[in-house]
């Protein structure tokens, strides 16, 4: 069994999964029972400057009959009193000593407010702070969370503040909500943060209601923007976590991240800890089916470890990055084409329909005879299941004309029946890169561009 | 028939529709399991085409008026079909789903579209302009009331003549009401008479109406008149054997005045025979009992009503020929039967039965009923009409011998599995075959 303990910055914990700040962990009463289910630790709900909340404030994003693919919110940091907050996490920390305790913390935005937060949450015994940056709602209305982390002055100032009255380790929480992600984890660099954690929620709007033609979620009649979370986020989060890995600054400084943004599955937690996290946070999941969650999370995690051999997260942490690049240096050469196994093929044609009206229209329809056939070509009086079963047509590739795009791929509703495969394509391997430092006429005039292919055998139909 | 129970019983309960309509929540979910397969292997099994996918894409979404629209533009009758179609060989045997999965309820969910229609009311519309054709429909079962909501979309001028007091055909008076209430289809009757179609009841064609005077008052005519009675068996008593077609009449019109039996005998093994095996055993027979001369490799009904059928505790004797009902004081009081063995293939293409000499033996009943198919109409020879096997002879545009009179639905029949949805199909084609004729003829003559 997989040894799934971390060593996060300083903080320890008996396994990488904590839970996100925000409600599961709003009081003292629910982190106990989220340690009592196993979580390796929690992020405290935000705590600092007073607040009011709202109704109606979790919005959602349904597909079909999955709900909540997606969580929005317009909920603010905690609305408890801070003296309340600050006993809880006290107590919690002395019953629970090996569960990492973190404070999430947002203040004003002035070195004193900052300081003396702190020296409070210090004096809980927490075993850190993160630094929420992010809250893009209401908060932010009023200067702070991503009012600062879009501003990487802000961002690198303020950590500043607060590194100079920390003793305990400090993780800066990035928000999404920004061109480029890199900056305020540069920022936060420079200043001298423990850690980083991203991402926090992203601005949105869940929908409008058609009977009312009010916002979804209407708060009085209004609604805005609101936090967004779950499932439906991740790849934005991979992509965030990858760009901070891959910096020359942020990558090469070897400053811990905390990953987080949709994780849902020990699929998804394998995924961040691959693309560099090294601790790992939860909300929407937990919002969704509770604390329960974290069971099959360690599990699956640890399971998937033994299979391929992993003994520590750290041997995990990062081993996908060196995978991460830019187009420019993706080979160009390189070959691979769809295959349906006829054996698994359902004979649903959704890779024929995909293919056919918004691909590269490489998929045939070939009769049991082995003719090629236009969709309905049955004859109207033919019916019953015999008749259409056996006159069905099988979807077939034709190899030569497939440019590989992987769309047939994706829309197989049949595991493992549609495979790319990759083929010899008989050119040098050569990236953009090289091509527009080494052929620069190839890549910035169509005719040379023409003469290039057909030289090298690149044919577009 | 002193014989036969009549105990008390709640007959409405005993003959309430087998399946419960879906609740929105298991429509949603079935329809977004559905993967909405292009070109889809079930809209091909259909005999109407209805682009099922398509229509239970419109349940998901819920846009149930279009879903709705989408199932009566292929099939005006699409709340029978809901009900009665065979899916497991028709759409949902084609499903591909089906091959190591579930597949789609789609029946269920039809139903579920055609219950909003009638709900909401949101029936289809003429929006052709009168053509000033007229159309004389004869008998209005599920063929009739199509080829008549098809041709009055279409424009033209369309009476139903009925025989019966009830449009609805079979749809009425012949499918028992676990798997369609009469509400059903006479509903669906009254929404072909919404399409400005007359329905007239109680008119005897061949009596009360001639072939020629119809010809005289009508651009053309449309035969969908359906077999005839259950054939004689020729066996000694078969006067005491009840006609399992009024068995299940009876049954829908007024079942708590049914006479049925303790022991009762079905003779048969086609859909009829286990409608009425099914009606007696839920209508108080303690034992039930299908004579069948073949066996169940044989046998016109579908895997699933066997299935159906066994569970209600119906019996199968296989390998059986009636010969002779045993009569007590002119009631019967058992079948007596000889044992079958196969021979070599008959003209249905099945292996033909032969009784074997002195292998007589005896089946107690109280009741006797017998569904044996329908015999072929004896309106084709009364009306010098070519027939095929029997049944009214049509060309592919389902015109008849006779120019202008056309035929559908099970009277002309002579292959495949009569249903109500090749009825339905029937009606559509011809509808579209009448349009074309009529075209055809009004066409502006060309002059040089």
């Amino acid at each position: 069994m997989a040894d799934l303990r971390i060593n996060f910055a300083g903080i320890k914990s008996p396994n990488p999964f904590w839970l996100a700040s925000a409600p599961p962990t709003n009081s003292g009463a629910q982190v106990h029972r989220a340690f009592e289910a196993g979580w390796g630790g929690a992020v405290w709900k935000t705590i600092g400057a007073p607040v009011l909340n709202v109704s109606n404030r979790y919005g959602a994003w349904h597909y079909g009959r999955q709900r909540m693919l997606a969580i929005n919110n317009v909920e603010l940091i905690s609305d408890r009193p801070l003296e309340i907050n600050l006993r809880e996490i006290a107590e919690v920390k002395r019953a629970w000593p090996d569960r990492a305790v973190i404070v999430s913390a947002m203040v004003e935005s002035k070195p004193e407010t900052w300081r003396d937060i702190v020296r409070l949450i210090e004096d809980t015994g927490a075993d850190g702070i993160e630094l929420n940056y992010g809250c893009p709602h209401g908060m932010s209305e009023r200067g702070m969370g991503a009012a600062v982390g879009q501003v990487p002055e802000y961002c690198e100032q303020i950590t500043r503040w607060v590194m100079a009255a920390a003793t305990i380790p400090v993780i800066m929480k990035l928000t999404p909500n920004i061109t480029n992600i890199v900056l305020p984890a540069r920022a936060g660099v420079a200043a001298g943060a423990n850690a980083l954690s991203l991402i926090n929620t992203i601005n949105s709007i869940v929908g409008v209601d058609l009977e009312t033609l009010e916002l979804t979620p209407s708060i009085g009649g209004k609604g805005g923007h609101g936090g967004y979370a779950g499932p439906a986020v991740k790849p934005i989060a991979l992509n965030m976590l990858a760009a901070l890995g891959t910096d020359e600054i942020v990558g090469k400084s070897g400053i811990p991240i905390s990953g987080m943004g949709g994780i849902a599955t020990w699929q998804d937690a394998a995924q961040f800890l691959l693309l560099g996290a090294s601790s790992l946070q939860v909300c929407t999941t937990v919002m969704h089916y509770g604390y329960r969650v974290i069971e099959d999370l360690c599990d699956g995690l640890s399971n998937w470890m033994d299979e391929k051999g992993f003994k520590t997260i750290p041997e995990v942490c990062g081993h996908s990055l060196h995978r991460v690049s830019d187009f420019k240096n993706f080979d160009l050469s390189y070959r691979a084409v769809a295959r349906i196994d006829a054996s698994k093929c359902i004979k649903c044609d959704l890779c024929y329909v995909a293919c056919n009206d918004t691909a590269h229209q490489c998929i045939d329809l070939v009769s049991p005879q082995g003719t090629l056939v236009e969709p309905r070509a049955y004859d109207i009086r033919s019916n019953g299941k015999d008749q259409a079963i056996e006159t069905r047509p099988q979807p077939v590739i034709r190899e030569a004309d497939c440019v590989g795009c992987r769309l047939c791929y994706n829309v197989c509703p049949v595991d493992d029946c549609i495979q790319m495969v990759e083929l010899p394509s008989g050119r040098s391997e050569v990236t953009w890169s090289e091509l527009s430092e080494n052929q620069t006429q190839v890549t910035e005039d169509w005719e040379t561009m023409k003469a290039y292919r057909d030289r090298v055998g690149i044919h577009i139909h | 028939m002193e014989s036969a129970s009549s105990i008390s019983r709640n007959t409405t309960h005993a003959l309430a529709e087998q399946l419960s309509p879906l609740t929105q929540n298991a429509a949603a979910i079935e329809a977004d399991r559905c993967l909405y397969c292009y070109d889809a292997p079930c809209t091909h099994a259909c005999p109407t085409h209805i682009d099922i996918p398509r229509f239970i894409k419109k349940i998901a979404s819920n846009n149930l008026r279009g879903s709705a629209e989408t199932i009566f533009a292929s099939n005006l009758l699409g709340a029978t079909c809901a009900r009665v179609c065979p899916v497991q060989e028709l759409c949902e045997g084609a499903c591909v789903l089906g091959a190591d999965h579930k597949p789609i309820s789609i029946g269920r969910l039809q139903r579920y579209a055609m219950d909003y229609a009638r709900d909401h009311r949101s029936y289809p519309v003429v929006n052709a302009s009168p053509t000033g054709r007229s159309i004389a429909v004869i008998g209005a079962g599920p063929a009739g009331l199509s080829c008549a909501g098809e041709l009055a979309k279409l424009g033209h001028t369309v009476t139903i003549f009925e025989k019966r007091t009830q449009p609805g055909g079979l749809s009425t008076y012949g499918i028992i009401a676990l798997r369609e209430p009469v509400d059903v289809a006479l509903n669906e009757a009254r929404m072909i008479e919404g399409l400005g179609v007359t329905i007239k009841t109680g008119v005897d064609f061949g009596k009360d109406l001639s072939l020629p005077a119809l010809q005289k008052d009508f651009d053309a005519v449309v035969l969908s008149v359906g077999l005839g009675r259950t054939p004689g068996l020729g066996i000694e008593g078969e006067e005491a054997i009840i006609d399992g077609l009024e068995f299940i009449e009876a049954s829908k019109a007024n079942a708590a005045s049914l006479k049925v039996g303790r022991n009762v005998i079905v003779i048969g093994a086609g859909n009829t025979a286990v409608d009425c095996a099914t009606i007696a055993r839920r209508l108080g027979a303690d034992r039930v009992t299908m004579v069948y001369r073949r066996t169940d490799r044989e046998m016109s009904c579908y895997e699933h009503e066997y299935d159906f059928a066994r569970k209600e505790g119906i019996e199968f004797r296989f390998l059986t020929q009636p010969s002779r009902v045993v009569l007590e004081g002119g009631l019967a009081i058992g079948l007596e039967c000889l044992g079958v063995e196969l021979g070599a293939p008959d003209a249905s293409g099945r292996p033909s039965p032969m009784a074997v000499k002195g292998s007589e033996f005896l089946l107690t009943a109280d009741q006797i009923v017998k569904a044996i198919g329908q015999i072929k109409p004896s309106l084709a020879a009364d009306l010098g009409l070519e027939t095929m096997k029997g049944f009214i002879e049509v060309d592919a545009s389902f015109q008849t011998s006779l120019a202008g009179v056309y035929a559908i639905g099970d009277c002309i029949r002579a292959s495949g599995a009569a249903s109500t949805v090749m009825a339905v199909q029937d009606g559509k084609l011809a509808a579209a075959a009448i349009h074309h004729w009529f075209a055809q003829q009004s066409a502006p003559v060309e002059v040089n």
